[in-house]
């Protein structure tokens, strides 16, 4: 058999898209972040700092989101076809929201009078915001399963909203605070990072809450959870992430009591993230839209699959490089006297 | 069937389609331009030295960035739009056109962004060169990106290169078949001039509006101007044969469209006239009060005065498009079309007269003529797409087949979200960009950059919030 048959394009591509919607998640999830925070910081000057510390990269960060739902469409369509109707509120949400956070980093600095300005800020946190909690919404939405009947979404209007989704919502909310203010003791020194590293460790507390929530109600949704989670030996498979998740906690709580390495925290907050992205991966392999739809079943045709393959192994490692590149020109401390505007 | 202020949901579907991608492609169609622009005044900066050209370039570049940040927000708006209101669609042609969505991501969306923050912010971080490189990389960016989205809709418009599955999907047979439909290149073309046509309209209108206002020796408005004018009359003709041949191979591809556009209700056996004006009746299926010049309409499509053409009558009702519609915004983008090019061989005109920067009848044309590309392609779009009607892959699948199964409710509800939020957002961001284009650009020009620093701002807004 040829090395095209063996290579499962499929999984490929879940991978691929997994991988895009994690750096979506935390690259969004930062900026998204810093503006979940800014009513906590109402002077002008914190404010200016924070939206600058993210201003050269946000449009790049934000591109992943379009990588994901663009590659959603072409390597799973059937998936794409059940879940935009299935969670339609909150994408609608989502999609708003995400207008008025884009255009309050060009506005901000084009209204002339306080009331505008105060009004793109308010439209900067409100942005941010409610698109992270659609996020978190649609998230808990996909966990908590989808009615499909032949090839499309069978359920009702109002399935995505149950308490359950509701605590997805908040824990996303809280989560990208958290990586907003890591980001944030990262970028500022001095008198201007303290609060942020002050800030970090109690938002941290409430994300590590918040994710014990969800690990503990997340294996009673569904039959096929529980079994994974807490049977002999799939348990095996599984039991890393927690300790893992234990881990990370322990260390970020250290690097946020002590000043230095001020890298640390963020690149752990990362980290956790990526360790609830695993753990849902685990819950929800083999499927794309549980209960019923698996990624073979919803999976494109192999031709579509190996055309996009090709370019792809190509360009994402360009993309990683000259984003990384992007980073790279803006790195270091951001220097209150000098605006990116 | 559910309604929601008397419309089905497939007829909210298309609202809001058409709604949201004609407002989103408003910004590409002058950012594409703009970024070219942009790039050749840095290039003429590094090369010349001139001080007229980086002031030209830290004017445009901030209203390039407003402009931009639209375009990308409702640009991700309509990556979406697939599956919110056309989910059938996006299932079944998903695995011909994702692909070619998801390279313009790859190829494209990531160059933009990711040289986006160095262009606008980082000349100092990283020197002229690289600057110059990013710069030009946005330019090729927003190109390619209108490649990619083009090839996907000249797709929809002449299919092929795909089979058709047993689950109703279409499979991709073959990608350069797919890529390179009958209609892209024409397509492309018309596209990217057009998009040009619209910088240079609305450039050559803020110069011309400076002008008027005194400002005939400010260097940099002078050069906008002249620049503008320049791309105007080389490009405005060469708008119009493209234009043409477009509309041939409409005619070979898609005849229904161009009854419609023509406004042609009957077939003619020996030669069709160019109906100019008229009150297309679908109903009756004629065409009142009929304004035409005889046989010209052969002579434009077939170059044979008495070549016959079909008429709808020849079509089942069921397979028209609204013929009003389409009648009518294609005149829009004509009419504005042969207007362009009366402003551009009236400014060739007062070059060569030595009288560009003195003729305040022309100024005025010009300051007039700023929005009309915008207008146009708008137009012209609107022309595609309903002309395509009742089909999204024409001829195989239906409008009506294609739609999400939604309750009317939940499109009108979203669509008015849409229509509020877009005219209240984008209406600010217009607001702002006419603000930056009433300002004539001024010698040591700032960027960006050091435009409004925290430190800078601080003292600059405590003086206007006392004055307001
Ligand atoms: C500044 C913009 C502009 C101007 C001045 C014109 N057009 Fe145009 N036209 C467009 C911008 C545009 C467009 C927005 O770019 C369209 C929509 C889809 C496309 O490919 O190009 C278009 C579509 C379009 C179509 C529809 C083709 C199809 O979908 O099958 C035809 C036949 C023409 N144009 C022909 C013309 C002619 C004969 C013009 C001469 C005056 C003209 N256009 C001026
Ligand atoms: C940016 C320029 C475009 C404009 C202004 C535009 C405009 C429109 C309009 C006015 C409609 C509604 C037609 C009707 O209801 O009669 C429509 C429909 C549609 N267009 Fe376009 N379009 C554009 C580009 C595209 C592109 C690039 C694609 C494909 C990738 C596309 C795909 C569709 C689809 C799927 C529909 C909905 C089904 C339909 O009503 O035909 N359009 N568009
Ligand atoms: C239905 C069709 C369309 C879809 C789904 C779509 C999608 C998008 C998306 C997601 C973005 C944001 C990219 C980012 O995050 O940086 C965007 C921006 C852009 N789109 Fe569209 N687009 C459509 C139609 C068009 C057309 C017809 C053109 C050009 C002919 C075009 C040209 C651009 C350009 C140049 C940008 C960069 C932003 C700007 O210049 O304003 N798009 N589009």
């Amino acid at each position: 058999m040829s090395l095209a048959v063996n290579l499962d394009l499929t999984l490929v591509w879940a991978v691929l898209l997994a991988m895009s919607v994690y750096i979506y998640v935390v690259l969004d999830g930062f900026d998204l972040g810093i503006g979940i925070l800014y009513p906590f910081f109402p002077e002008k000057r914190s404010r200016d700092l924070m939206m600058n510390s993210v201003a050269p990269v946000w449009d790049g960060n934000e591109t992943w989101l379009v990588l994901g739902g663009g590659g959603l469409m072409a390597a799973f369509p059937m998936a794409y076809a059940i879940l935009m109707p299935a969670l339609y509120p909150p994408v609608i949400a989502m999609l708003l929201a995400l207008i008025f956070r884009g255009v309050a980093f060009e506005f901000r600095w084009r209204a002339e009078t306080l009331r505008g300005r105060t009004l793109w800020d308010r439209a900067f946190f409100g942005g941010s915001f409610v698109a992270a909690l659609s996020q978190g919404i649609m998230l808990g939405a996909l966990v908590q399963g989808i009615e499909v009947e032949g090839r499309a979404y069978a359920g009702g209007w109002w399935d995505w909203l149950t308490p359950f989704t509701l605590l997805c919502g908040a824990a996303v909310v809280t989560g990208y605070a958290f990586l907003g203010a890591c980001w944030l003791v990262l970028k500022l020194e001095g008198e201007d990072q303290r609060p942020f590293r002050h800030l970090a460790r109690g938002i941290g507390l409430a994300t590590v809450g918040f994710v014990i929530a969800i690990s503990i109600a997340t294996p009673f949704l569904e039959a096929e959870y529980y079994l994974r989670w807490f049977t002999w030996p799939s348990m095996l498979i599984a039991a890393p992430v927690p300790v893992g998740v234990a881990a990370i906690v322990v260390l970020l709580a250290r690097s946020l009591q002590h000043r230095g390495r001020d890298w640390l925290p963020f690149v752990l907050g990362l980290a956790l993230f990526g360790m609830c992205f695993v753990g849902l991966g685990l819950s929800m392999w083999p499927h794309i839209v549980p209960p019923d739809v698996t990624l073979y079943d919803a999976a494109a045709p192999e031709k579509s699959q190996a055309f996009m393959l090709a370019g792809a192994v190509v360009l994402l490692p360009m993309i990683l490089g000259y984003t990384a590149y992007a980073y790279w020109v803006f790195r270091g401390k951001l220097d209150p006297e000098k605006g990116y505007h | 069937m559910d309604t929601f202020l008397g419309f089905d949901a497939v007829t909210l579907a298309r609202i809001q389609f058409g709604f949201t991608v004609a407002f989103h492609f408003i910004f590409p169609a002058f950012s594409i331009g703009l970024a070219s622009f942009l790039a050749v005044l840095n290039a003429m900066w590094l090369r010349t030295r001139q001080e007229t050209y980086l002031r030209l370039f830290n004017y445009w570049i901030k209203i390039f960035a407003v402009t931009f940040a639209m375009g990308v927000v409702s640009g991700i708006v309509m990556s979406y739009q697939f599956g919110t209101n056309w989910s059938v669609f996006s299932d079944r042609a998903g695995p011909v056109i994702g692909p070619l969505m998801a390279y313009e991501v790859l190829t494209a969306f990531f160059l933009e962004a990711g040289f986006l923050g160095i262009m606008l912010f980082g000349r100092d971080k990283v020197g002229d060169g690289l600057h110059m490189a990013a710069t030009a990389l946005v330019a090729v960016g927003t190109a390619i990106s209108a490649t990619w989205i083009i090839s996907v809709n000249s797709w929809m418009h002449t299919p092929q290169g795909h089979l058709i599955g047993e689950n109703g999907q279409f499979l991709p047979a073959d990608w350069m078949a797919i890529v390179f439909t009958p209609s892209f290149p024409y397509r492309l073309a018309h596209a990217l001039t057009g998009a040009y046509l619209t910088t240079a309209l609305i450039v050559g209108g803020v110069g011309a509006w400076h002008l008027l206002r005194g400002e005939h020796d400010n260097r940099g408005v002078r050069r906008m101007f002249s620049m503008a004018m320049w791309m105007a009359a080389i490009v405005a003709p060469l708008q119009i044969v493209i234009g043409d041949a477009h509309g041939l191979n409409t005619l070979e591809h898609q005849p229904v469209k161009v009854m419609a556009m023509e406004g042609h209700f009957e077939s003619y056996p020996d030669g069709a006239p160019l109906i100019l004006f008229g009150i297309p009746d679908q109903d009756a299926g004629e065409m009142r009060h009929a304004i035409e010049i005889p046989k010209l309409s052969s002579l434009i499509l077939k170059h044979d005065l008495n070549a016959p053409l079909d008429g709808l009558d020849t079509v089942p009702d069921e397979d028209e498009p609204p013929v009003a519609i389409v009648f009518w915004s294609f005149r829009v983008m004509v009419a504005l079309g042969f207007a362009m090019l009366g402003l551009g061989l009236w400014s060739l005109w007062a070059r060569a007269r030595g009288r560009l920067f003195y003729s305040p009848w022309l100024h005025r044309a010009a300051v007039l003529m700023g929005p009309s590309g915008l207008i146009a392609v708008t137009a012209g779009w609107i022309t595609t797409e309903v002309g395509r009607q009742p089909w999204t892959v024409y001829g195989l699948m239906r409008t009506e087949d294609s739609a999400s199964p939604l309750d009317a409710l939940a499109v009108g509800t979203s669509l008015i979200a849409f229509i509020v939020v877009y005219f209240a957002v984008f209406g600010a961001g217009v607001i702002y960009l006419l603000r930056l284009m009433a300002k004539a650009p001024q010698r040591g020009e700032d960027g960006p950059k050091q435009d409004e620093g925290p430190t800078h701002a601080a003292g600059r807004h405590a003086m206007q919030e006392d004055a307001t």
